[in-house]
């Protein structure tokens, strides 16, 4: 801390401007801070720093840097033998932190760290105002680096946007040309009214520099959509994945299903507060340690659910379907009583939030990213399951023909339990992602039975590969729809879409044709 | 050969022991309880209270509902999980009445309903026009659900749509409707859909009355539903239906096209199931969206397979035993309900697939059989 | 398409239709009523149905001629149920045509509108409804009007009773008439699946292996039903059992692969090399 402030306190700052710094009016105050961000001196920074982290003080006329019972003078940076009693801190107001706020990333601009200088850039492109325009054009001139140029140059043709010769502004209005900021839109859309802008030259290159920025804008919001729609897929995809083999596979309709998604997000849950008391310093990994428990977890409470119930249904698809549902409303009450009502937290590990920027505008969030590569690290697996292990081939034979498959040694009954757990377990693993992006209660699980069917609908019972496009392709379109016509119009529209799609194409996208359908 | 009239063979399929059956249910219904509701003081032991009218009022609309459902579940095999949608249709299409004859007496004393006050609506949406009308308004119960119902089982029965297909698909139906009435934008209340009635057709809403008189008119209903399904159950009509549902291709092979018969019972279900919700609405003096949510529809068919579906005594059976179950354990043990209600749906299923009606037919044949 | 359009427009019905008025001889056409005045009842011309990538059926053409009794057979999966599947509708041929009669496109049609055309089927699994009564299932499958309207108001007059008792004299079922249809043997349950056929006054009936799962006894006695209903009505027979097959006598066809490999008497078919080769294998 000291160092921060006193390190850089050497070389002398006029006097008079840093005393006016203690100023009773927050006018005069505004404008020492401005005069000082004009100096572009490391110096200023650090004293307007101190001013801004309330350590500025005043004593006798002098305005002071304390800290940790150590003062120095904000003008010349010479340390004081003792603090003076008299100290009085400099109170500021939010005008004046919103000016200094501007001025710090002013100064910033000549930091040598790279970083910094991108990061005050990037600040100031936010509410640059023609008084930065000379300090911009300093930076400007100064500055080497092709990625923090491009964010300076936008910086200061918007702050110069407003000056007085046409031809500044006019070359101003050719460079926000190369912005991909919606605010730099709304300012150049008011420059082509003649009421803003006098200049027919300035006006006409405004509606260029529109035109750019629009078209970009559009990438960038159709890059954004096409990513959240994949995220929506991924976690159709994820809930879906179970459904593929209980249902898809076995022909066993789960009510359920969006329970086990729940079970799994529950484990997540209870992985994270087992690591919170035991293994505090492991926190940031509770979610990979919740993978296996999730699975298991989820996969158990289907065997159970097979064993007791399911099992004497086979063949009985509405009666199965009633039954799962009891199963699920008990399930859901099960954990109000275990868990509470209401929703609990569950938090990303620290290595899953924030988010990435893809290009302007488009801000990836790390957890939605993670969550699509899940997704297909599950579908791999699911497909590894299926078609390159025994229980896999085990499970395909006794649904092609469980009697043959009898016949031959298959254990019929065990790979009834078997997959059906592994059905629920790859829901436990779909409930690990959902912990990471929604809300944890009782009632999550419902949400998801009505999706996650159309999905396996839409892609054809039993084919893996129609459940990951029609999981996808239904994710991308629900979101594009939401664009310009609201979600609940979205969920209506699709609904209605999969109506008319299954008059054409009764067997899904990918369908198994044959005789063997109909019956 | 002399034809037999229609209105006869109507009634006739109604058989004697039938009609004894409704005869002592009307005596009951229409007779006996609102006198000892009306005539009665309040403290009397045999006084029959207006929480117990109400109560059983609106499991007779839940009876009506159940036999809609069986109609449909029973004896078409097709499952629905969508009938909340059209019970709730009617009762927001008479809500729709109510709502205005509330008139100037909402909180805001305005002529528009008391939400669109707060929306700052100006004027009624279009779709309000003529809602100051019973009449109107009745001719909308029987024509929107139905209309729903026979465009979407137009298409989904065209496209041969059956089985768990169909029932996850009504699922979804009303699903979306739910989300669309949640919108306030949609101009049905959102959230909080319609209430704070005060009078139908000019008489106060909460006089014993009037409490009395849509009870009578609930049995009344479901007594003429039960003589209806009785004549279509027993007509050639209802024998193609239960041959659709035993061997579908079969019957298309001997020339029926099954797309007709199913849209048929399929809308007429829809109907009744809207008109159940015309009587229940003033009842319990709310409609809201979560009367469409997929729970609500799936419990009218737990209704339905505890009385024994494919008879149509079982379905109002059902619908008496949950709901009296439910009204019981929501006061006694809300920890609980959701428990018992799943164990009802796994045990019927598993045990009792012909319901109380099955057991108690397969309990007599045995003593006979002895 | 081009190059066959010519073959095939003799077929069609409504090329014909425009060039009705002037050929000498030629009489008019009514689309969707049934004209055999070319002595042939069914038409399948180059049929071809693909479930993905396999051939079912494979440029299959084959006539059958009004009150004719066909026999077909061939191994499992040479297409005889995907063949009756395409007259009857329940399967859409990707290629060639399919005509009952001379007008009758069976390709447009749904499955209730064939059975009304006049084509009855039998399955290889007897289908009748089970919770039904016997009489119940003859009335059902009744020739009457069956829309669903007239269905709501139907009775079951003496008229009705007295049809449905003469067709379950001719199945020999009379004395069950009230049982529950699930109740019956398997055998009575092909003849009652029969009788629903007959009721229908189909004029072309196609059953698939009829006489499966009977005995003997019943197996002759349903030879001897065919055979009296010949003439009247068409009938084409999948059998594998060679026995009935000589009895009924008629001509039969061997389809193997989704196509004809042969077609004669029984006997010729029988000396078939071809045929020999595909039922013994090498």
């Amino acid at each position: 801390m000291i160092l921060m402030y006193a390190g850089v306190i050497n070389a002398a700052l006029d006097a008079s401007v840093v005393s006016r710094l203690a100023a009773e009016e927050s006018e005069d105050k505004i404008t020492a801070i401005k005069q000082l961000g004009q100096t572009a001196d490391p110096a200023a920074l650090a004293v307007l720093k101190a001013l801004n982290d309330d350590v500025l003080y005043v004593a006798g006329g002098r305005v002071l840097v304390i800290i940790d019972d150590k003062a120095t003078d904000a003008a010349t940076g010479a340390v004081l033998a003792a603090v003076p009693d008299d100290a009085e801190g400099i109170s500021i107001n939010n005008r004046i932190r919103a000016t200094l706020a501007n001025v710090i990333a002013g100064l910033r601009l000549f930091d040598a760290d790279r970083t910094v200088r991108l990061a005050a850039a990037v600040e100031l492109q936010g509410n640059a105002d023609p008084d930065a325009a000379p300090l911009l054009s300093r930076a400007l001139e100064k500055e080497s680096d092709p990625g923090v140029k491009a964010v300076l140059s936008l910086a200061y043709a918007q702050a110069t946007l407003g000056a007085n010769d046409p031809a500044v502004r006019l070359a101003a209005v050719k460079m926000l040309a190369e912005s991909s900021d919606p605010r730099h839109r709304s300012l150049l859309l008011s420059l082509t009214d003649a009421a803003n802008e006098p200049d027919g030259k300035v006006r006409a290159q405004a509606e260029l520099s529109l035109r750019a920025i629009n078209s970009r804008l559009q990438l960038s919001n159709m890059v954004g959509q096409v990513f959240t729609g994949l995220s929506l897929g991924s976690i159709l995809l994820l809930a879906a994945l179970g459904l593929a083999i209980t249902y898809g596979v076995m022909g066993v309709i789960n009510m359920a299903h969006g329970e086990l998604l729940m079970v799994g997000a529950y484990a997540t849950y209870g992985m994270q507060s087992i690591f919170r008391s035991k293994f505090p310093e492991l926190i940031d990994w509770y979610v990979v340690a919740a993978i296996p428990v999730a699975f298991c977890a989820a996969a158990l409470v289907g065997m159970i659910m097979e064993r007791t119930v399911i099992r004497w249904l086979y063949g009985r698809v509405l009666e199965t379907l009633l039954a799962t549902w009891g199963l699920s409303l008990i399930l859901i009450q099960a954990a109000r009583v275990l868990f509470g009502a209401q929703n609990v937290e569950v938090s990303n590990p620290t290595w899953m939030s924030g988010g990435f920027e893809l290009m302007a505008n488009v801000q990836l969030p790390l957890n939605r990213v993670v969550i699509i590569g899940f997704s297909f690290f599950v579908l791999a697996l699911v497909w590894v399951l299926m078609n390159k292990t025994r229980l896999g081939m085990f499970v395909r034979a006794v649904t092609q023909n469980r009697t043959m498959a009898g016949c031959v040694g298959v254990p019929t009954t065990r790979i009834d339990t078997l997959a059906f757990g592994l059905g629920a377990g790859i829901a436990g693993l779909g409930g690990v992602a959902l912990s990471q992006i929604s809300n944890v209660g009782p009632d999550m699980g419902q949400g998801y039975i009505v999706d996650s069917f159309m999905v396996v609908v839409l892609g054809g019972v039993g084919q893996l590969a129609g459940a990951v496009w029609a999981a996808l392709g239904l994710g991308i379109a629900i979101k594009f729809i939401e664009g310009w016509a609201g979600a609940v119009i979205a969920k209506i529209l699709v609904l209605v879409f999969i109506i008319i799609f299954i008059q054409k194409r009764p067997q899904g996208l990918f369908a198994l044709k044959g005789r063997f359908v109909d019956n | 050969m002399i034809r037999t009239p229609f209105i006869v063979r109507f009634f006739s399929a109604t058989s004697r022991r039938g009609w004894i059956g409704l005869g002592f249910f009307s005596l009951i219904t229409l007779v006996l309880m609102p006198l000892l509701h009306l005539a009665l003081p309040e403290g009397s032991t045999f006084h029959v209270s207006g929480y117990v009218i109400t109560l059983i009022g609106k499991i007779l609309c839940y009876a009506i509902v159940a036999v809609a459902m069986d109609l449909i579940w029973g004896y078409a095999g097709i499952l629905s999980l969508g009938h909340g949608v059209f019970f709730a249709l009617g009762g927001y299409a008479f809500g729709m009445y109510l709502m205005r004859q509330i008139g100037r007496d909402g909180s805001y004393k305005s002529d528009l309903p008391d939400f669109m006050v707060f929306l700052d609506w100006k004027e009624l949406p279009w779709y309000w026009a003529g809602s100051d009308s019973m009449f109107w308004s009745i001719v909308l119960v029987l024509v929107v659900p139905a209309l729903l119902a026979f465009i979407f089982g137009f298409f989904a029965f065209r496209s041969r749509i059956k089985g768990v297909y169909f029932s996850i698909i009504t699922q979804a139906m009303t699903y979306a409707f739910m989300l669309l009435f949640f919108r306030n934008e949609t101009g049905f209340g959102g959230n909080n859909g319609f209430t704070d009635f005060k009078r139908i057709l000019g008489y106060g809403i909460t006089t014993p009355e009037m409490r009395v008189t849509l009870f009578a008119l609930s049995a009344l209903t479901l007594m003429a539903v039960l003589v209806l399904g009785r004549y279509l159950v027993t007509s050639k009509f209802g024998r193609v239906l239960t041959a659709i549902r035993d061997a579908e291709t079969r019957v298309m092979f001997i020339g029926y096209n099954p797309l007709w018969y199913k849209l048929f019972i399929w809308t007429l279900s829809a109907m009744l199931c809207a008109i159940a919700g015309v009587l229940y609405v003033p009842q319990v003096g709310i409609i809201n969206p979560s009367e469409m949510s997929p729970a609500n529809s799936i419990e009218i068919a737990i209704w339905v397979a505890v009385g024994g579906r494919g008879t149509l005594i079982g379905p109002v059976l059902g619908a008496f035993i949950v709901n009296l179950a439910k009204s019981y354990f929501t006061v006694a043990f809300p920890e609980y309900w959701l428990f018992f209600l799943g164990a009802l749906f796994i045990g019927v299923t598993l045990w009792l697939p012909r319901g109380v009606v099955g057991l108690w037919r397969t309990m007599t044949e045995k003593r006979i059989a002895r | 398409m081009s190059t066959t359009s010519t073959a095939l427009d003799a077929l069609n019905p409504l090329k014909k239709k425009e060039s009705a008025g002037d050929g000498a001889g030629s009489h008019i056409l009514v689309p969707g009523k049934l004209d055999i005045s070319h002595k042939v009842i069914l038409y399948l011309d180059s049929i071809t149905v693909s479930f993905d990538g396999f051939k079912a059926l494979n440029n299959l053409s084959m006539e059958i001629d009004a009150g004719e009794l066909r026999c077909i057979i061939g191994p499992n999966g040479a297409g005889k149920t995907t063949m009756m599947d395409v007259i009857t509708g329940k399967t859409r041929p990707d290629e060639g045509r399919c005509f009952f009669g001379q007008t009758i496109d069976l390709t447009r049609m749904t499955e209730p509108e064939i059975a009304h055309a006049g084509i009855g089927r039998k399955f290889q699994k007897p289908t009748i409804f089970e919770a039904h009564t016997v009489f119940d299932n003859l009335e059902l499958a009744l020739k009457t009007d069956k829309s669903a309207w007239h269905s709501l108001f139907a009775t079951v007059n003496d008229e009705v009773r007295d049809r449905v008792s003469d067709t379950l004299r001719t199945i020999r079922l009379d004395t069950e008439a009230g049982r529950p249809a699930g109740l019956l043997s398997h055998g009575q349950k092909q003849w009652l699946e029969i009788g629903m056929l007959l009721i229908q006054e189909p004029k072309l009936l196609l059953l698939d292996e009829p006489v499966a799962g009977m005995t003997d006894d019943e197996t002759a006695r349903t030879g001897e039903l065919f055979k009296s209903l010949a003439g009247k009505h068409s009938l084409v027979v999948v059998e594998h059992d060679m026995a009935f097959i000589e009895q009924l006598g008629g001509k039969v066809t061997v389809l193997h692969e989704g196509s004809v490999l042969a077609e004669g008497d029984l006997a010729t078919v029988q000396n078939d090399e071809r045929v020999i080769e595909v039922y013994l294998g090498r």
